[in-house]
């Protein structure tokens, strides 16, 4: 029998998402007349202010553009730059890079696994009142979250945007002391990541699938590429980082103050759950084995397992980072290569004009930079594609197959539904409207 | 005591310093303890009607709705406080005053510009009444501690109002000068324990200019080093561009 249902649902600003978005959904007798996820960001224009500024500048200003992926932000924005200027980064350098990025990484999965995703799956609207009920899990969470952000302050400063990773490498190098420091936290993070996987064992995700294409950053060798790699997708596409626009291919909707995108099909998705069903066979073995517990296998077509591919991630992630730095602590640090921020202003690195990509896996998905410099290595043109840009199509078509699914619910079940869909995506609205349709003059 | 009601609330920004406000870790639960958190959209669902005793307020106003969003807000708070340098000076949102604002829509939204409205943008004391200030993109975790006690005990709060080369001397940093390059720590508002510097970064403006700078000993630093003033003046602006705004600034349509 049809659902004659007809519904109204209007949430304005969706909470525990960073940045400002709306939900309107409108089902008429039953048949779905308007599913959106409109931004409602105000914004920010970063790609006009950074004209006229010194390419050097650009990690500096684009890290402010999203204070949860600062650091990602900073790496897309380095290498660049760092493209642009015909710049090739040491090995050390792009360890500690692999190292940052790691951090965030699992900062930022941690953030929304714990506080933003949990609350949902037990049935509260916080972790607030999770003081109370869960003291002991809102304390593992507050612990893990400040571990993170202290190995980020010993390796770059601060977490927050990042002080010493600029262009051409770090300004300050971490001691042997500091490289125990960070190691000592992070081995010591292992009991509270393995209570996190029982935990998240047992929460119960919505049950949820729509075929889709998901694209994530591959390559040849055996590592799970987060920093380096082409461009691919499940759909079988492989670009270099310098084509991103022929992956992204952005377009312009009357409801939202961000860009959406596709490639092979109406919609794509990136994200952790991107990353996995592309490269899942890398992941270190930890990882691996949360994955066959959780049951989770490629192609995994539930956009709300996104959380649990973060939980697999953060494992990986953490044993990564224990490996490089055993590494370093092994090789040890060449401190030959701290450099001092705005040498390049007195011509140390050479300066020329040129055209400038940079891809890299942040928490939420693949993030372009990309910046066109004269022979001053000043900025003439400055475009960045977000993840949550990438993915807001995406989630509009989940939304229009989960409403039809959910008739015989409450309106309050089908309302939280999908503001638990649009936090899967872990989206990170501040950033992605700052992004639209941003034109080449010179094109 | 009943403790005291606090809403968190953000404009054009990052959301970076309300994340600052999560690295507290465990110590975050004593603070929770003081006071009543009631509204704080980026990590709680829960929503507040009344009034409030404490408004935390990131970001910068950047249009109409942002405008009339902010005076509400201060209608119902008993005290507010500008929370990190977008709401403080303006900060990197600032950048955006010094072009055409047509002409900064148009580059980045293409054809569709007109459905993005923007203004000059503003810190949050050149719309609204500010009790208290909370510098630093992002805002130094430890000032907020002592900010929130003063606004909870209803004492004043002084911004540091002397350079930040005071603390980086203490810190026993090399001179960024010494290194052949430019720095704004001179003029600079102290609070930040030099935190740029001590890392090997350049101080970039982030918590303001003093309210006195020292105009000719920052001129004679420039010339012994031999920086061009204009070089020096668009990398303050990165941050202090607000600064110039005078009222009833310029507006687009």
């Amino acid at each position: 029998m049809t659902n004659k249902k007809t519904l109204n649902i209007n949430v304005e600003y969706i909470t525990r998402v960073e940045g400002h978005g709306n939900i309107v959904v409108n089902v008429k007798d039953g048949s779905l007349e308007k599913c959106r996820l409109d931004i409602v960001e105000s914004p920010r224009f970063f790609e006009g202010m950074l004209r006229g500024r010194s390419v050097f500048e650009a990690q500096h200003i684009t890290s402010r553009i999203c204070g949860i992926c600062s650091c990602g932000h900073t790496l897309a924005s380095i290498q660049a730059a760092e493209d642009a200027l015909g710049f090739v980064p040491s090995e050390q350098t792009i360890k500690l890079r692999k190292l940052l990025l790691h951090y965030e990484t699992l900062d930022s999965h941690i953030l929304h696994i714990y506080l933003l995703a949990a609350p949902d799956l037990l049935g509260v609207k916080s972790f607030v009142p999770l003081i109370e009920t869960h003291n002991k899990v809102v304390r593992r969470a507050l612990r893990m979250k400040k571990t993170c952000n202290e190995v980020c302050e010993t390796l770059v400063g601060r977490h927050v945007h990042p002080i010493s990773a600029i262009a051409g490498g770090f300004t300050k190098l971490p001691r042997e002391k500091d490289l125990d420091d960070m190691l000592g936290k992070l081995e010591g993070m292992r009991p509270d990541m393995e209570a996190t996987v029982e935990l998240a064992l047992t929460l119960k995700f919505p049950d949820f699938e729509r075929d889709t294409e998901y694209v994530a950053l591959v390559s040849d060798d055996n590592e799970y590429p987060m920093l380096m790699g082409d461009v691919g997708s499940t759909d079988g596409v492989r670009m270099n980082k310098k084509d991103y626009r022929k992956i992204t291919n952005e377009f312009i909707v009357p409801h939202s103050s961000a860009k959406h995108t596709k490639l092979s099909r109406e919609a794509y998705a990136v994200g952790a759950l991107a990353r996995f069903n592309l490269n899942s066979e890398k992941l270190h073995p930890k990882a691996k084995e949360v994955a066959t517990v959780a049951g989770l296998k490629p192609v995994c077509k539930n956009p709300f397992l996104n959380t649990a591919a973060q939980l697999i991630e953060s494992v990986h992630c953490l044993e990564e980072c224990i490996r490089i730095i055993t590494g370093l602590k092994n090789s040890g640090v060449n401190y030959n290569e701290e450099i001092v921020v705005g040498l390049n202003e007195q011509g140390r690195i050479p300066v020329k004009a040129g055209n400038g990509a940079g891809a890299v896996e942040v928490p939420r998905g693949i993030l372009f930079h990309n910046y066109e410099i004269d022979d001053k290595g000043v900025i003439q043109n400055a475009n960045c594609i977000i993840p949550t840009n990438q993915n807001l199509n995406n989630i509009e078509y989940d939304m229009k197959k989960l409403v039809p699914e959910m008739l015989d619910k409450t309106e309050a079940e089908i309302t939280l539904g999908l503001e638990m869909l649009v936090r899967a995506y872990d989206p990170c609205i501040s950033c992605s409207t700052h992004f639209l349709n941003v034109k080449f003059v010179n094109r | 005591m009943k403790r005291p009601k606090v809403g968190f609330f953000d404009f054009a920004c990052c959301e970076g310093c309300q994340l600052q406000v999560a690295n507290f870790g465990e110590e975050l639960l004593d603070i929770l303890g003081a006071i009543d958190v009631v509204e704080f959209r980026e990590v709680m669902s829960e929503k507040w009607d009344g009034d409030f005793d404490v408004a935390i307020v990131e970001g910068s106003i950047t249009d109409k709705h942002a405008v009339e969003r902010i005076n509400r807000i201060r209608e119902r708070s008993k005290v507010l406080i500008a929370y990190g340098s977008c709401a403080t000076i303006g900060g990197v949102n600032g950048m955006k005053n010094a072009f055409d604002l047509t002409d900064i829509r148009k580059y980045v939204y293409g054809s569709d510009y007109k459905f993005f409205h923007t203004e000059m943008t503003k810190a949050l004391h050149q719309v609204v009444k500010v009790d208290y200030f909370v510098n630093g993109c992002p805002v130094y975790p430890p000032e907020l501690v002592k900010v929130l006690k003063a606004a909870l005990q209803g004492i004043p709060y002084y911004v540091p109002d002397y350079a930040v080369c005071v603390d980086c001397r203490l810190n026993e940093n090399v001179c960024m000068y010494e290194k052949g390059v430019a720095c704004f720590g001179p003029v600079t508002r102290a609070g930040c324990n030099s935190w740029c510097v001590n890392n090997g970064n350049i101080c970039y403006g982030c918590r303001g200019i003093v309210s006195n700078p020292n105009e000719k000993g920052m001129k004679e630093v420039l010339t012994k080093y031999n920086i061009p003033i204009e070089f020096v003046l668009n990398k303050v602006n990165m941050y202090n561009k607000c600064r110039e705004l005078v009222e009833g600034g310029e507006d687009d349509e």
